[in-house]
């Protein structure tokens, strides 16, 4: 169970890190929600995974540590709240700047360029 | 009321803000009503939190444990005399923006106080905690506000500027929450005094992940304090801010500060075992290199805003110095560095406003244009400033930077510390007599500066509140050391911290 867990907390963060890195918005919000499940899987499995155990005293032999489990509640909330707001930002920075590159500004399309260039050299 | 008064200071701004959001408050034609009660609620603020600080001077640290639930099980707030004074100074500068925004600023958008109420209780809360993750917590808080608050007044600029400060804050808030996994499972604490305890006692191969646990949350508070090669934000945000807003993110770098050294001194400090100054080897680099970026950016700077965002970088270096020095002494010069180079470069944010608004279409570029209406009252103040800040005696930053170069007598880095905090001050008078003088004497000579409109009562109230720390600072500089010696001293005493968790006894 650990090692797909592990695989998963892993490929989330490279997928979200891979979009965070793209130059349009969409992608970057995309990598962002990525990114935040990440951390909720990563938050929730440290206090080490089991199967049975209830996150109450007295129930049993052992029990499951519950504090990760309201850390991961919290940044779930905050996380959400943050990429909603980060959409709407999103949303206003493609009206005001005409675009919806990161950089608020279309980057000079390198084929033209090349193109362009090519008979005068 | 003494009994909770550590958490007076988070629930004032939080309940204040609330409450402006209702009626008697809300709506765009009742900003009147809004004012008396933001200059209230932060004349309470400053009220309270002078009186945190003299209780903590008198009695000793305050631990408050939310709900009575003791540590290192609940969330404790811990005010010692660090916390009490950037509460302090964090009111202090809260007070002087918010009266600079009654100039109008504040008319621009209806949620103007109540956000900045939200933004200082974030801060609070965030130099108030003991707790990791409610750390993070208050970090949100005050990111979220300062989000909108980036937002405030018009302009594409500052959606620009936004869209990138959310989204690298969004992502630090990832790696934060990635390194409070990782020190959690590994100590099974959050507690900062009780993880200090723990932090000693691991094991091999658990030492090392909780240097990455350590060393992932350095990135996150470079981020927040702008640190080399985490900084490229910061000029272009700030000066995309109106400029109350800007002035009041001159304390939020510090934020990042306090956290590396509340951090790096308690947790991973002096009796962590193996992991002891874990971090100082990266410290001491990325200091000097932050101050070289910071002056570079000065005097590459197009305008006065973006030499000020500058300015901040090369402050949050010089504290990063300090910090690398670890020793009390060091300490303490720089948080007497820290409080002075807050006030004074938030005033220049305003500053570089007033002068703005009186230069038409120029703004506050380095460029020849129309002559600025009072141009001895904004010359004398931004001289006041200029000199506060590279250092020039009479006034305290000369002070501020004598101490760090005091403190560094004697240890081995004293010629690295030396030029590293002596050539970026000339380089900074440079950039600063070149900004001054395109600013107020090279004006082009037809145009009539009649019809720009003055300094406002208001703006002059706030800015002067600022500036005028600084020969305040000199005045009672000695009474300042001695109260940042003590709270330096405080901070890198762990045992005084367990004690008053009563943490200290049990090896559990």
């Amino acid at each position: 169970m650990e090692t797909v867990y592990v695989i998963c907390v892993g490929v989330l963060t490279s997928c979200g890190i891979f979009l965070c890195l793209r130059g349009r918005t969409f992608s970057v919000v995309v990598g962002l929600t990525m990114l935040s499940y990440a951390v909720n899987l990563f938050l929730f499995s440290s206090g080490r995974l089991n199967l049975k155990d209830a996150a109450i005293l007295g129930m049993g032999e052992s029990y499951a540590d519950p504090l990760p489990q309201a850390l991961t509640l919290t940044a779930i909330v905050i996380g959400f709240a943050m990429i909603a707001f980060v959409v709407i930002l999103a949303l206003r920075a493609r009206a005001d700047l005409g675009n919806d590159f990161v950089d608020g500004t279309e980057p000079p399309d390198t084929d033209k360029l090349l193109k362009s260039n090519r008979g005068k050299v | 009321m003494t009994l909770h008064l550590a958490i007076l200071p988070i629930l004032i701004p939080m309940i204040g803000g609330l409450l402006m959001l209702l009626p008697p408050f809300a709506g765009a034609h009742r900003y009147q009503y809004r004012r008396v009660a933001a200059l209230l609620l932060m004349l309470i603020q400053v009220a309270f939190s002078s009186y945190l600080m003299l209780m903590v001077v008198q009695n000793g640290a305050i631990m408050y444990a939310v709900g009575d639930w003791k540590p290192p099980f609940g969330i404790i707030l811990y005010a010692d005399q660090l916390s009490a004074m950037l509460v302090a100074l964090t009111s202090f500068l809260g007070l002087g923006i918010t009266l600079y925004s009654f100039s109008g600023v504040d008319r621009k958008g209806k949620y103007f106080h109540p956000l900045i109420q939200f933004q200082l209780l974030g801060i609070y809360g965030a130099f108030l905690t003991n707790d990791l993750f409610n750390l993070f917590v208050f970090f949100e808080v005050l990111l979220i506000a300062s989000y909108t608050l980036l937002m405030h007044g018009e302009g594409k600029q500052k959606t620009a500027a936004n869209v990138h400060y959310v989204i690298l804050n969004l992502i630090g808030s990832s790696l934060f929450l990635f390194a409070l996994g990782t020190l959690y499972g590994i100590t099974g604490t959050l507690n900062i005094a009780d993880m200090a305890a723990r932090v000693a006692e691991l094991s091999g191969s658990n030492q090392i992940i909780a240097q990455a646990g350590g060393s992932l949350l350095l990135i996150v508070f470079g981020l927040k304090s702008a640190m080399l090669p985490l900084h490229f934000w910061l000029p272009q945000t700030y000066a995309a801010a109106s400029a109350p807003v800007a002035a009041l993110f001159a304390i939020m770098t510090k934020v990042g500060v306090y956290c590396i050294f509340r951090v790096y001194t308690v947790i991973f400090g002096e009796q962590a075992g193996e992991l002891a100054n874990m971090i100082q080897i990266w410290a001491w680099p990325l200091a000097i290199l932050t101050i070289v970026a910071g002056t570079i950016g000065a005097l590459a700077s197009p305008n006065l805003r973006t030499l000020a965002g500058n300015l901040v970088i090369i402050s949050v270096g010089t504290l990063l110095i300090t910090f690398s020095l670890r020793t009390p002494e060091a300490t303490a010069a720089g948080l007497f560095y820290l409080i002075h180079s807050t006030l004074v470069t938030g005033a220049l944010f305003l500053i570089a406003d007033m002068v703005g608004q009186q230069r038409g279409k120029a703004l506050d570029y380095f460029v020849i244009a129309r002559e600025i209406k009072q141009k001895a009252l904004l010359g004398v103040l931004f001289l006041i400033a200029a000199m506060a800040l590279a250092g020039l005696p009479p006034f305290a930053g000369f002070l501020g930077k004598l101490v760090i170069l005091q403190s560094a007598t004697g240890s081995d880095q004293i010629v690295w510390v030396w030029s590293i905090i002596l050539v970026p001050s000339l380089i900074t008078i440079i950039a600063l007599s070149r900004a001054g003088t395109t600013l107020f004497w090279r004006n082009t000579p037809s145009r009539d500066a009649s019809e720009s409109p003055g300094v406002s009562k208001w703006q002059l109230s706030g800015t002067l509140l600022l500036l005028g720390a600084s020969p305040l600072f000199a005045l009672f500089g000695a009474s300042i050391i001695e109260y940042t010696n003590s709270a330096a001293a405080q901070l890198h005493d762990i045992d005084y911290l367990l004690e008053v968790m009563n943490l200290g006894g049990d090896a559990q």
